[in-house]
């Protein structure tokens, strides 16, 4: 017992080291359940360590590898297997595209860290102004700066959606717990008639931005303003496509506003690739709007329509979208164009199944954005 | 009172238990289980829709001989629906009762209106207090629920106990046997997953699947049952909005019986596909050629499995070669 419980301790650490998510206590409940079992079987013995260490389905296989690897009989000579991968694989994918040439020059305008940033200061009025107005592609690297200090300033508050649950207030539904409450400690009819409405949860937001080569000018700035956006709300998923679907909830959230581009770069395979929207979104329907319970979300697709799928296949994807979300809003850069007009095939099947089209291409697109959003009514 | 069986002894026995019930167990699911019996915790199974899970407690509890008490979950459950309510017309009308004997004194009324006679048991309370033996407690898709119903779920899984303002704290003499599912339509708080013990059940390989079939729609023959799985196996691999589950192959094997089909032809998938796949797309994808190319597949797989002489260590294979 002494023995297992030491190896366990060990094995959890090496677990956690690999970046399952094991609490502290769970050794011990570990160790009782291993002396319910025949510890002789090692595969009972892996199953019950696994059903009690392991609580989340993507951690099973790097469980599986892990316990080969730990538990495996002393035979003299250390194991050949290198584990290091194992870990980094889960953590972050290869790093593929350098982000050097991304992040540009504002690498060394706006630093990590807040701090010099700070000094970034827009003079004026009428220069907010301008620099409102301007489009993304043609910002110099401290326009950029300077914009995404803007960007940090703007709140973003989307109308909250309607749950299922009630509360006390001023609805239109009597509560009558509360009613029979005050009843037993009154003796008149208890008026006026203690009333309950839905409660309200925050409103949650899909971000599905297109960074492929078309999208390169606006891509920057796209990427802060999801990392803004992820700083202001908590229920905000953001994934990134070109030729394939990367979600990068997970590195925009605890960025606090630090240059998310740098570790974004690891994610992603397909920087400024080619676009299949259509692909992207079916990988979305398909594997992740069931997973991240999303009913009720409001979906941003931020793309300028470039596609070299099919349009046939763009337009059923965009339609089961827009079937399963609460709003559909389709953001282009290229609205921002007076003379634009979406004729690409592929925009022009998609957009009878979006709700908005409408521009991003400068700040003040984004701030008529975030009036758009806290305005939305409510519903389910 | 108790005609209930104790708790099996072993894996091996726990497996043998349950495949008397007709419910056919991976290792892995099978070691869980046994662990949540015997160290008395919960247990969550995850999967996706279809694998089974909500068969588990069923079987449990019949090779338990147990109750089976049953919360299914969904957007906006509460406390009321899921532990108590108080029976307000019952309490109204005890108001009335009161005032017309004309003893309606503010604290006996109190009292007396939130007696246990007024109270209306639901599931959660309903497993706490259950007379004989603990019963089996199924929490069914708890990922529907929301959050806060979560949170108010672990008093309830690490004490066993449910606290009711008016009348006190509410304690299982015995705990139930606690099963949770989910679909993960999203994540569960880890806070309950520590609590549990974990399972996450897949869909079946060829292998399982075709015991499952003939253990529940015995009426198929051996050659429907193994056609049907098969193709079933291969649809699994199309890209799909909604693969099929456990129960759709189930469904669509007795629609075939019932069609007095012995074996599977492409006319006939197309006409019964809507009992695989439920979901307009998927239908429109795979129908026609697809299913043909499909069970092409499917029966050359078949061929394959059954020269049952190459995988001797399957016990199933070496008896298939009827």
């Amino acid at each position: 017992m002494g023995h297992l419980l030491e190896n366990l301790t060990a094995f959890a650490r090496f677990l956690r080291s690999l970046g399952l998510a094991v609490p502290a206590g769970s050794t011990i409940e570990a160790a009782r359940a291993a002396q319910c079992i025949n510890i002789g079987k090692k595969d009972d013995f892996r199953l019950a360590l696994r059903a009690m260490l392991v609580s989340r389905a993507e951690d099973l296989q790097v469980f599986d590898q892990a316990f080969q690897a730990f538990w495996k009989e002393p035979s003299g000579t250390s194991t050949k297997l290198d584990l290091r991968p194992l870990g980094s694989e889960r953590r972050f994918g290869e790093p593929i595209v350098e982000m050097e040439s991304l992040a540009g020059d504002t690498g060394s305008v706006v630093p990590d860290q807040g701090a010099r940033v700070e000094r970034v200061e827009i003079a004026t009025y009428s220069q907010r102004e301008v620099l409102r107005q301007k489009d993304f592609k043609s910002f110099t690297a401290e326009e950029t700066a300077q914009a995404i200090r803007l960007l940090r300033e703007m709140r973003w508050r989307p109308e909250p959606r309607r749950t299922k649950r009630w509360v006390a207030g001023r609805g239109t539904s009597a509560d009558l717990r509360k009613l029979l409450a005050k009843f037993a400690w009154r003796e008149a009819d208890p008026t006026p008639l203690p009333m309950r409405l839905r409660k309200t949860a925050p409103r949650h937001l899909v971000l599905l931005c297109d960074i492929s080569g078309s999208m390169e000018r606006y891509t920057r700035m796209m990427l802060w303003f999801a990392c803004c956006l992820a700083g202001n709300l908590r229920s905000v998923e953001s994934f990134v496509f070109a030729t394939r679907l990367t979600r990068i909830t997970k590195k925009l959230r605890g960025q606090r506003g630090s240059n998310p581009l740098r570790e974004i770069g690891r994610l992603v395979p397909d920087w400024s690739g080619g676009t299949c929207i259509g692909d992207a979104v079916r990988v979305f329907n398909t594997q992740w709007a069931r997973r991240i319970r999303r009913n009720g979300a409001v979906v941003l697709l931020v793309s300028d329509g470039w596609d070299r799928g099919d349009p046939e296949s763009l337009r059923r994807e965009v339609a089961r979208l827009q079937r399963s979300c609460h709003r559909l809003i389709w953001l282009s850069p290229l609205l921002g164009d007076p003379r634009y007009e979406p004729l690409t095939r592929g925009l022009q099947a998609a957009l009878p199944h979006v709700d908005n089209f409408l521009p991003v291409h400068n700040l003040a697109s984004l701030d008529r954005l975030a009036v758009h959003l806290n305005t939305l009514p409510q519903g389910a | 009172m108790s005609d209930s069986k104790p708790i099996p002894g072993s894996i091996d026995e726990l497996e043998s238990l349950l495949a008397r019930e007709d419910y056919v167990s991976g290792r892995a699911l099978s070691t869980a289980l046994y662990l949540a019996l015997r160290l008395g915790r919960p247990i969550l199974l995850e999967g996706e829709a279809g694998v089974g899970k909500t068969e588990v407690a069923k079987a449990l509890a019949g090779c338990l001989d147990r109750d089976l008490i049953r919360l299914q979950c969904y957007e906006g459950l509460d406390i009321h629906q899921a532990v108590y309510e108080w029976n307000y017309a019952r309490q109204v009308l005890e108001i009335h009762l009161m005032r017309d004997g004309g003893n309606l004194d503010r604290t006996a009324a109190a009292k007396e209106l939130f007696r246990r006679e007024f109270l209306i048991e639901r599931p959660l309370l309903r497993a706490l207090e259950h007379d004989g033996p603990a019963p089996v407690l199924l929490i069914d898709e708890l990922d529907r629920a929301d959050e806060e119903f979560e949170g108010y779920l672990l008093e309830m899984l690490s004490d066993f106990q449910v606290t009711i303002p008016e009348l006190g704290t509410v304690r299982a003499p015995r705990p139930p046997i606690i099963l949770i599912t989910s679909n993960r339509t999203r994540e569960l708080h880890d806070a309950l997953k520590r609590r549990c013990v974990y399972c996450w059940i897949d869909y079946p390989d060829f292998e399982k699947e075709l015991r499952i079939v003939e253990t529940k729609v015995p009426g198929a023959g051996r050659a429907l049952s193994e056609q049907a799985t098969a193709f079933v196996q291969e649809l699994r691999q199309a890209d799909l909005y909604k693969k099929a589950g456990v129960s759709e192959t189930l469904d669509w094997v007795t629609a075939l019986v019932a069609l007095n089909d012995n074996r599977v032809t492409p006319e006939r998938i197309d006409q019964t596909l809507g009992l695989l796949l439920k979901n307009q797309e998927d239908i429109h994808t795979v129908r026609g050629d697809p299913v043909r190319a499909m069970l092409d597949r499917a029966q050359n797989r078949g061929v394959r499995t059954s020269y049952a002489g190459q995988e001797p260590a399957n016990k199933w294979a070496t008896s298939s070669k009827t």
